[in-house]
């Protein structure tokens, strides 16, 4: 077991794409812009505290995964100078092992036995490795978690939530890489959110925590590192996001572009380089992809006359398809071109660095579709 | 160096206490059960047989879409509910509504929620034998086969930590132990240690498979000891034998807080469901020996009738005491109305989200707009 552990260690580590740094420094610089900010906490970080303090606030929540308890998380990425927390430190010396459960290697096991705890009184948080080992327990998501209040008439509710990264990390191939936001987004009875910062995070993750229903938490492991401000509003204990509504992260008048998770800094920084062409981008952080806050993505759009929409999955059925469907039933007069989706692309993801890069939205592509839907001329295709 | 055989030889023996004419097996050594549990876990052997017979038959005549039986098992279903207490939390697959019905589900809670009508529990919702009741502490069956295994684990922790003085009983068939859940369910229970007692039935087929196909171990009763789980093996049609073995497992799994598992051999005489026709892959023969010379109803009757507990006339008079009840609820059911269209929206989520809200609202103007073309046995 030791031996697979330190296999997705080591790919989990491996070398970032050339992307990275300059994203990190992109973020850092830009976050300096929040008057406001007091305090820069990593999202790892948010995760934690958010964990640590609805644990203590009710004895009924408790974790369960694989390596959260002695191991204190898999994904204790060590970067040079940078003394990062891994999401579950601590809780197994605070809590105990009652509360915090190390689970053998079985997702399916794991999320039936969550689902069964959750049905009698207990509020689990069952973590996952990635997601795409959740496709190992899809069947307890979606036929024991997620329907089991409608087929009990309301007898059996099901308060668990459902976490982990979801989607590529760096140089970790196929396997390792799949999103999952457009398939736990079709199914009714789930609650599906993706956090982008620390404030995100703790605030969507509390929500979850308290919710009633079955959530499922995409979080992104390329973000767990960055740090984000966070105000004395958001440290608070109390402090939750609701459900079902997006963030205008950035006001703009001339293009809507829609992004969750890591996405959102890639638009941010595209609507920086567009700015500069004097294209006022407005960037929608989703947050909620489950429900879908159709109301602010309509009432951007109605604004600007122009949809961009960011997502790192598959092309096909996507959350950029059921966004621009909306859009279209609703808005189709205010569209002055057509919607532009951009996406992963469609082959399963290839490991070599180059081919990854390539595979995977890159900031450029958001400008040249946000250029697009604004009638600038451009190529339509990337320069390898 | 030395492989472990994969077999020990010798088939792990079988626990009984009665013998085929309902005989007290000589030198057995068994709790006993007195006069009235004794009759009324008989009685309801007889009133689940014949639940199967006339909802069976309900669902040929086109008034039910769908029924399955459980004949041939009345013993495990019964003599098991007998040993709980009503605390003990129930996470069935789907052939035991015995334990439902000794808990108190009346025969029309039954026929309600096979009609699917407005006072079904389950809002409609359901097809028909998926039956789930809070107050019985009987969790809604659910099709997935095995799914309930890890989450009886999950709900022996929860009340592991609430130090509940009960446990958590969940079934199985002898099909369902090859899902990857039984494995990951027997696995986690042992080592987490939590109060769950898992029951096969194994009755020997799972729709057409017969279990050569299904295993090549000794049954399902040696799969414990893999898992650290203390087992047994039960003669199923033995309703004196399920009693003790599920009262001494239910005792141990509390004092000791560990899972155990009991296999019960047993027959599935009925089809798999009504959408199967089992002759067409076993004897009739062999159905007919099962379903006469096998038949755990008859034996458990023997004994309780030598003990002076039970006579012909009783018999007669109950059964058709019954009959005549299952009949009158079930005309009741067919003529009730069907749920009110409102269920279609609500118990997605814990509140119903604004999409949902819209289109019921949608809903009921096109009703308004259209009554001709709305049924008139369906409420708003």
């Amino acid at each position: 077991m030791f031996g697979i552990i330190s296999h997705k260690l080591v790919a989990s580590t491996a070398g970032g794409s050339p992307g990275q740094p300059i994203l990190r420094a992109a973020v850092l610089a830009m976050m300096s812009n929040y008057s406001t900010a007091t305090k820069q906490i990593m999202v790892r970080e948010a995760l934690n505290s958010a964990l640590d303090e609805e644990m203590a606030a009710d004895p009924t929540v408790f974790l369960m995964g694989e390596e959260v308890g002695e191991y204190e998380g898999a994904y204790k990425v060590r970067f040079v100078n940078s003394p990062l927390t891994p999401v579950s430190k601590g809780l197994l010396r605070k809590y105990g092992p009652q509360r915090v459960v190390d689970t053998p290697i079985t997702e399916a096991g794991f999320t039936g036995i969550g689902v069964g705890a959750s049905c009698h009184g207990l509020r689990p948080i069952v973590e996952f490795m990635t997601f795409n080992f959740a496709m190992q327990a899809i069947d307890h998501i979606i036929n024991s978690a997620a329907k089991t209040n409608y087929m009990s008439a309301g007898n059996i509710n099901v308060p668990i939530v459902f976490r982990g990264p979801n989607g590529p990390a760096a140089g970790v191939g196929a396997q390792h890489s799949q999103i999952s936001s457009h398939w736990y987004s079709s199914c009714p009875g789930l609650k599906v959110l993706a956090p982008y910062s620390s404030e995100d995070a703790r605030g969507l993750l509390k929500t979850a925590i308290r919710d009633p229903d079955p959530v499922v938490f995409l979080e992104n492991e390329l973000l767990y590192g960055e740090s984000f401000p966070v105000s004395d509003e958001v440290l608070d204990s109390s402090f939750c996001l609701p459900i079902g509504k997006a963030k205008i992260e950035k006001e703009g008048k001339d293009v809507t572009i829609t992004a969750f998770s890591r996405m959102v800094g890639y638009a941010l920084k595209a609507a920086e380089i567009l700015e500069k062409e004097d294209l006022e981008a407005e960037v929608i952080n989703l947050r909620s992809i489950r429900p879908l806050d159709r109301s602010l993505i309509n009432n951007s759009v109605r604004k600007t006359n122009r949809l961009v929409t960011v997502e790192e999955g598959f092309p096909q059925h996507g959350v950029g398809a059921e966004i621009c469907a909306s859009v279209v039933e609703e808005n189709f007069n205010y569209l002055d071109a057509p919607v532009e989706r951009i996406s992963g692309a469609d082959a399963p993801m290839p490991y070599a660095a180059n081919l990854e890069r390539l595979a995977l939205p890159q900031v450029e592509d958001v400008v040249r579709a946000a250029r697009r839907a604004c009638y600038r001329s451009v190529p339509t295709a990337t320069t390898a | 160096m030395n492989f472990t055989s994969e077999s020990s030889g010798k088939r792990i023996p079988c626990f009984r206490v009665l013998d085929d004419n309902g005989y007290p097996i000589a030198g057995s050594i068994f709790e006993q059960v007195n006069k009235e549990v004794a009759v009324r876990m008989y009685s309801g052997m007889v009133t689940l047989q014949i639940m199967d017979t006339i909802l069976y038959e309900t669902q040929r005549q086109g008034r039910i879409s769908f029924y399955l039986t459980s004949t041939g098992e009345e013993a495990i279903n019964l003599a098991s509910a007998a040993a709980l207490s009503p605390d003990d939390v129930v996470l069935p697959q789907y052939r035991e509504p015995g334990v439902l019905l000794w808990r108190g589900f009346t025969l029309q809670e039954f026929a309600n929620q096979c009609f699917g009508n407005k006072a079904d529990y389950g809002k409609g919702r359901q097809m028909p034998i998926h039956y789930g009741s809070q107050k019985h502490n009987y969790f809604t069956v659910s099709s997935p086969i095995a799914t309930q295994l890890p989450q009886a684990a999950g709900v022996a922790y929860s009340l592991k930590m609430d130090k509940k003085d009960a446990c958590v009983v969940t079934y199985m068939g002898d099909g369902g132990t090859s899902e990857g859940d039984f494995h990951a369910a027997l696995n986690f229970a042992a080592v987490m240690e939590v109060p769950v007692i898992f029951i096969c039935r194994n009755n020997g087929w799972a729709i057409s498979t017969p279990i050569t196909e299904q295993f090549r171990s000794d049954g399902v009763v040696v799969r414990g000891q893999a898992y650290g789980i203390r087992s047994i093996r039960v003669d199923g049609n033995d309703a004196l034998a399920v009693y003790n073995s599920v009262r001494t497992a239910r005792q141990t799994a509390i004092n000791e807080q560990r899972p155990i598992l009991i296999e019960a051999l047993t027959y599935r005489v009925g089809h798999h469901s009504t959408s199967d026709d089992s002759t067409k892959y076993r004897a009739v023969d062999e159905i007919e020996h099962w379903k006469t010379a096998q038949n755990p109803v008859s034996r458990f009757r023997k004994w309780v009738q030598g003990n002076g507990w039970w006579t012909d006339e009783d018999e007669s008079e109950f059964r058709s005491n019954i009959r005549k009840q299952l009949m009158e609820a079930i005309q009741l059911a067919a003529r009730k109305e069907k749920p009110p269209i409102a269920n279609l929206f609500t118990d997605v989520y814990e509140e119903n989200p604004p999409n949902l809200v819209e289109q019921e609202r949608s809903l009921g103007e096109t009703i308004k707009k259209h009554p001709q073309d709305y049924p008139s046995d369906v409420p708003l």
